[in-house]
């Protein structure tokens, strides 16, 4: 059983006249059917620890460990979908969805299969011969998850992926989210400066400070993401007196450091 | 815009075209929009029928300006073979292989050299200073040296019009290989792709629609080129005909000549458009 393992890890930057401390150490550990939600206003090193997770940074001190082996440097058994898609707008939806596949040598007629499979899994299966150019944002983005887990990944990491969607597409993207979610059972690390959505996504919601950056709370068993897959009516759970209780909780909590530091 | 907005434009109306009349859509705008193609056509026949009206008229002596009838005459005598000269053919065979080769030659060359400037900064610290310095030079200036090192045959002449496409071409790949997205290159590492992977699936391909930009430039700089590439000793060739005639002050066969040099140019310049519409059709739309 997969698990991944955050140790004491610390970024600094070096900035003109010094070093800018961008994680204090953290320590988190993951585990299979974790959906970690990272949520913080901007300059509070979420997406800093994302890039180490994901490996296009390196740790300045401390280390992860997947399955107890360290992580130096991106691979295919980390899947990210980033706030911009990042797309290729030269291949079409399918075979961008297969790209990771290609590059690790799956042959064709099995990198289709797998490409439709999870295309199906967010909703796109229509739109596999399209170019991507074409799609909405929202389906870009979605997309860029099918992509992510076309590959199978242990871990699922996503930097503010709906930062760039509408309100509703949001929404509804969020639900298809889940859903790809509880059919993988995968490891997600989630990053988004959405209280109500990282409600309703996550199983531990980890709340993270600026200046250092660093994990100031963190709530494990969260469960209005569990609530939904059971009924599947997003409006039931975000209008329950938990859900909201929980909501003004942790903006009390993001406000009072904001002020705090302002 | 007065009935911008009709009734029936708000009903949910038939997708699948019924017997009314077409729907009425709306665009944004944009600075510069709309197609050009009448108004250069209305252009280039304006500009001839006033070319025919000042030379007819006698108002401009044909040493300087002959009729269009004079230079079609010339046309017509080179194609036929009538004049006092090898057939057009042959200049044109002989100019176009030496454009084409150059530039072939300069293609398979500079776009490699200019990709590996891109990705190395050994081959960008080695190639940058002899390709900037000799960049702004004009081909005229450094002739002399082209044909004392090289001779008078074909080779100076292919040399000097690959050294003409060589520079662009070289400038845009090496630019080209930074077109791609930092997310893009982070999205194809991160699913397990190797340095060379990268390059060959991310890097290569947002580079294209800036390579092809740089063959349209090179291929003009090819054929600015021509006429001074065929001044070293050259008997055959479009410059060389154009150079000839300017010799014996024949202005007929000179614009001939022009004419014969931008319509091929203009024609490889639309073929050049519809390949990238082909290869890039998702330029600028991501």
């Amino acid at each position: 059983m997969p698990t991944l393992d955050i140790r004491d890890l610390t970024v600094n930057y070096a900035v003109k006249g010094g070093t800018l401390q961008a994680l204090a150490p953290v320590k988190l550990t993951m585990r299979d059917g974790d959906f970690v939600v990272a949520l913080g206003a901007s300059g509070c090193g979420k997406t800093t620890l994302l890039n180490c997770i994901a490996g296009f940074l390196p740790p300045s001190t401390g280390q992860i460990l997947l399955d107890g082996r360290p992580i130096v440097g991106p691979g295919a058994d980390r899947g990210v979908v980033f706030q911009k898609h990042a797309l290729m707008p030269w291949l079409n939806v399918r075979d961008n969805v297969a790209l990771g596949l290609r590059l690790n040598g799956v042959d064709k007629a099995a990198r289709d299969r797998i490409a439709q499979d999870k295309l199906g899994l967010v909703g796109l299966e229509k739109y596999a011969e399209r170019a991507v150019y074409e799609l909405s944002g929202g389906m870009q983005q979605r997309v860029g998850i099918a992509r992510a887990l076309a590959s199978d990944p242990a871990v699922l990491l996503m930097d503010e992926p709906m930062g760039a969607l509408d309100a509703f597409t949001r929404e509804s993207v969020q639900e298809i989210l889940l859903h790809a979610w509880a059919q993988s059972n995968k490891m997600v690390f989630f990053i988004t400066h959405s209280v109500e959505e990282a409600l309703f996504l996550a199983t531990r919601l980890i709340v993270m400070s600026p200046s250092p950056g660093r994990i100031s709370h963190v709530y494990d068993d969260v469960r209005f993401s569990r609530q939904f897959l059971e009924h599947g009516d997003a409006r039931k759970v975000k209008s329950e007196p938990e859900f909201i209780r929980m909501r003004e909780e942790v903006l009390a909590i993001i406000h009072h450091r904001e002020v705090a530091h302002a | 815009m007065p009935d911008a907005v009709a009734p029936a434009a708000v009903t949910p109306a038939s997708t699948s075209g019924g017997a009314a009349a077409p729907m009425k859509t709306s665009k944004f705008r944009v600075p510069g929009e709309g197609n050009s193609a009448t108004i250069s056509v209305v252009t280039v026949v304006v500009l001839i029928v006033l070319w025919a009206l000042v030379t007819n008229l006698g108002w401009v002596k044909p040493l300087f300006l002959p009729k269009p009838q004079a230079v079609f005459q010339q046309f017509v005598e080179y194609l036929t073979g009538a004049a006092n000269d090898k057939p057009l053919w042959q200049h044109f065979v002989a100019s176009m292989f030496r454009v084409f080769l150059a530039f072939a030659l300069a293609c398979v060359t500079a776009i490699p050299i200019g990709i590996a400037m891109g990705m190395s900064r050994v081959v960008r610290g080695i190639f940058d200073p002899p390709l900037e310095f000799y960049r702004p030079l004009p081909p005229l200036a450094y002739l002399p040296l082209i044909i004392i090192w090289f001779g008078i045959d074909e080779l100076p002449k292919v040399l000097l019009i690959f050294l003409s496409c060589f520079a662009p071409l070289a400038l845009a790949a090496r630019a080209g290989m930074r077109s791609a997205s930092q997310e893009q290159i982070n999205a194809a590492y991160s699913m397990g792709a190797s340095y060379w992977q990268v390059i060959r699936h991310v890097i290569l391909p947002s580079a294209l629609p800036d390579i092809l930009i740089g063959m349209r430039i090179a291929i003009g700089f090819g054929w600015t080129t021509l006429v001074a590439a065929e001044m070293v000793a050259a008997n055959v060739g479009l410059g060389q005909m154009v150079l000839n005639a300017s010799n014996f002050l024949r202005t007929d066969i000179v614009i001939m000549g022009i004419v014969v040099i931008g319509v091929v140019a203009y024609m490889f310049d639309l073929l050049m458009r519809w390949v990238e519409r082909r290869l890039v059709p998702w330029k600028g739309r991501m």
